[in-house]
């Protein structure tokens, strides 16, 4: 037996794992440090006394129920909307789909400038609004349409992914029984289609929940009326830092839960459907 | 009685076709992969639609190019069980079954009663409450049939019935299909690439190829080389 190819191979294994155990390494730190730092950087005393100040306690009721409502509305008409759109074929189909995703690419600010520019009070609809006494920039309802704009493509991509790739024979099936499309609808297509729409809901509402820069071009930074948690974490920033953390800590523990839903709803899925 | 001549042109070929059933009677569709063999059921479905022709069922006129008369495939009264049997994976063995009688408005003691019957029929009685999803080949072939031939049917289509089943299955699934047939007096017609079934359950057969019939007559009679249909 020749040691040394035999040694050649061990160094060669152990510059394999060390190599593949320092990329794991400085991958996860760079992701994990930074919040890591924002747990260290606070004491659950002060996370709990700040918890219940009015600025936090206003902004996180206000987040929550503005993407919530963000949330239901992008179910309700989005749900529909993406079966329309993916059972029919009609002229500029493709440009429709270019739309859905543009959000995606679009810096949240020019997004919340583009909504201003149309519902703005001198914007192109806005104006018109106006002489009604309608005004949606900086307002709750502003807060809700920016969500909506930067977050619905998370729920619309995934429904319009799940719909074009559930099998047709069950569709088609339930036809020739004689069920009308509505029906087909709510007892085939989205029973099938359920634990991915979920999933897709529950990234919309996080994506809601974290929206900044779409919102305080639209929606301005007012204290209860329009100031979300990432716009108080601004402010906490320039002011009471203690806030600040408060909520981006809240933030964090959120989206931690958010994305722990999904994995775990992602694998029921595998294991009983 | 069942009559239809239809034309529609396919990606690669033109379909072109007449073929009829009687009340009672199987007709057996044979051809190659791609022959065009499930493409004829579905345009007597109505899941797709023929470019000219005409379909009838009994008196009734299904579609016609002439008079531009399409009935919509869910007004059709046809059961077809498409390839790989299509059950509803996340509802019971029973709702799957009673999914065509509710979409019927029957009333639900019309419902309970009518599934209990084809349940038993189709020897899954204690099956009645297991998800689809979770039945074998050949149990979810039998519940397609049964949820197929519950709304009484005027003409049953079958896509490839006898495919991903084991031997004693594919024996059921064969002696239900024609016990029904002749029980109902309904016209059947059956897509199928393997001789074998068309001599078990077959009056007659049709050989499809490249869309146009190549030949037609009793099973038994088949040329083994029509078409080069594989036999098993």
């Amino acid at each position: 037996m020749n040691p040394a190819p035999v040694l050649s191979e061990k160094i060669k294994r152990i510059i394999t794992c060390t190599g593949a155990a320092i990329l794991i390494v400085s991958v996860t730190l760079y992701l994990a440090l930074p919040v890591v730092a924002l747990f260290l950087r606070t004491t659950p005393d002060l996370f709990f006394s700040t918890l219940s100040t009015p600025e936090v306690m206003s902004a996180l009721f206000l987040s929550l129920s503005t993407s919530v409502v963000s949330l239901g509305i992008v179910i309700l008409v989005g749900t529909p909307f993406v079966y329309v759109h993916c059972r029919n074929d009609y002229p500029g189909k493709v440009i429709i789909d270019t739309l859905i995703d543009l959000p995606l690419v679009l810096p949240p600010a020019v997004a919340g400038l583009a909504l201003l520019v149309l519902w703005g009070r001198a914007g192109l609809l806005g104006h018109y609004l106006s002489l009604f006494g309608i005004s949606i920039a900086f307002t709750t309802l502003a807060v809700i349409m920016a969500q909506i704009f930067v977050a619905s493509p998370f729920y619309l991509r995934q429904a319009k992914s799940l719909f074009e790739q559930l099998d047709p024979c069950f569709e088609q099936t339930a036809r020739t029984l004689g069920a009308s499309p509505l029906r087909i609808f709510a007892k085939i297509t989205l029973p099938l289609t359920a634990n991915g729409l979920i999933s897709g809901a529950m990234m919309t509402f996080g994506r809601a929940l974290g929206e900044f820069g779409a919102t305080i071009m639209f929606a301005g930074n007012l204290p209860g009326v329009t100031q979300t948690m990432p716009l108080a974490v601004y402010v906490g920033l320039e002011g009471n830092l203690a806030v600040g953390l408060t909520i981006s800590i809240l933030l964090v523990i959120i989206s931690f839960a958010i994305m722990i839903a999904v994995r775990l709803l992602a694998r029921w899925e595998a294991v009983n459907v | 009685m069942f009559d239809a001549a239809i034309r529609k042109k396919l990606r690669d070929f033109s379909l072109d076709l007449a073929i009829r059933a009687g009340p009672g009677e199987v007709v057996v569709l044979m051809g190659e992969n791609g022959a065009g063999k499930s493409s004829v059921l579905n345009i007597i479905s109505g899941l797709a639609s023929p470019d000219k022709g005409s379909i009838r069922l009994n008196s009734t006129v299904l579609f016609d190019s002439g008079t531009n008369v399409d009935v919509p495939t869910e007004n059709r009264r046809i059961g077809y069980v498409l390839q790989n049997s299509a059950v509803f994976p996340h509802l019971s063995v029973r709702e799957n079954i009673a999914f065509g009688l509710r979409a019927r408005h029957k009333s639900p003691v019309f419902i309970k009663e009518h599934v209990g019957r084809w349940l038993k029929v189709m020897h899954i009685e204690d099956l009645g409450d297991v998800k689809a999803g979770n039945l074998s080949g050949g149990q979810k072939q039998r519940v397609a049939l049964a949820r197929a031939l519950v709304i009484e049917p005027a003409l049953l289509m079958l896509d490839e019935p006898f495919t991903a089943l084991d031997a004693e299955n594919i024996q059921l699934v064969k002696e239900l299909t024609r016990t029904f047939v002749t029980e109902m007096a309904i016209p059947c017609l059956i897509v199928t690439h393997r001789m074998s079934d068309s001599r078990d359950v077959g009056d007659r057969v049709c050989v499809i190829c490249q869309g146009k019939k190549d030949w037609e007559g009793k099973p038994e009679n088949t040329p083994a080389h029509m078409c080069r249909c594989g036999d098993v």
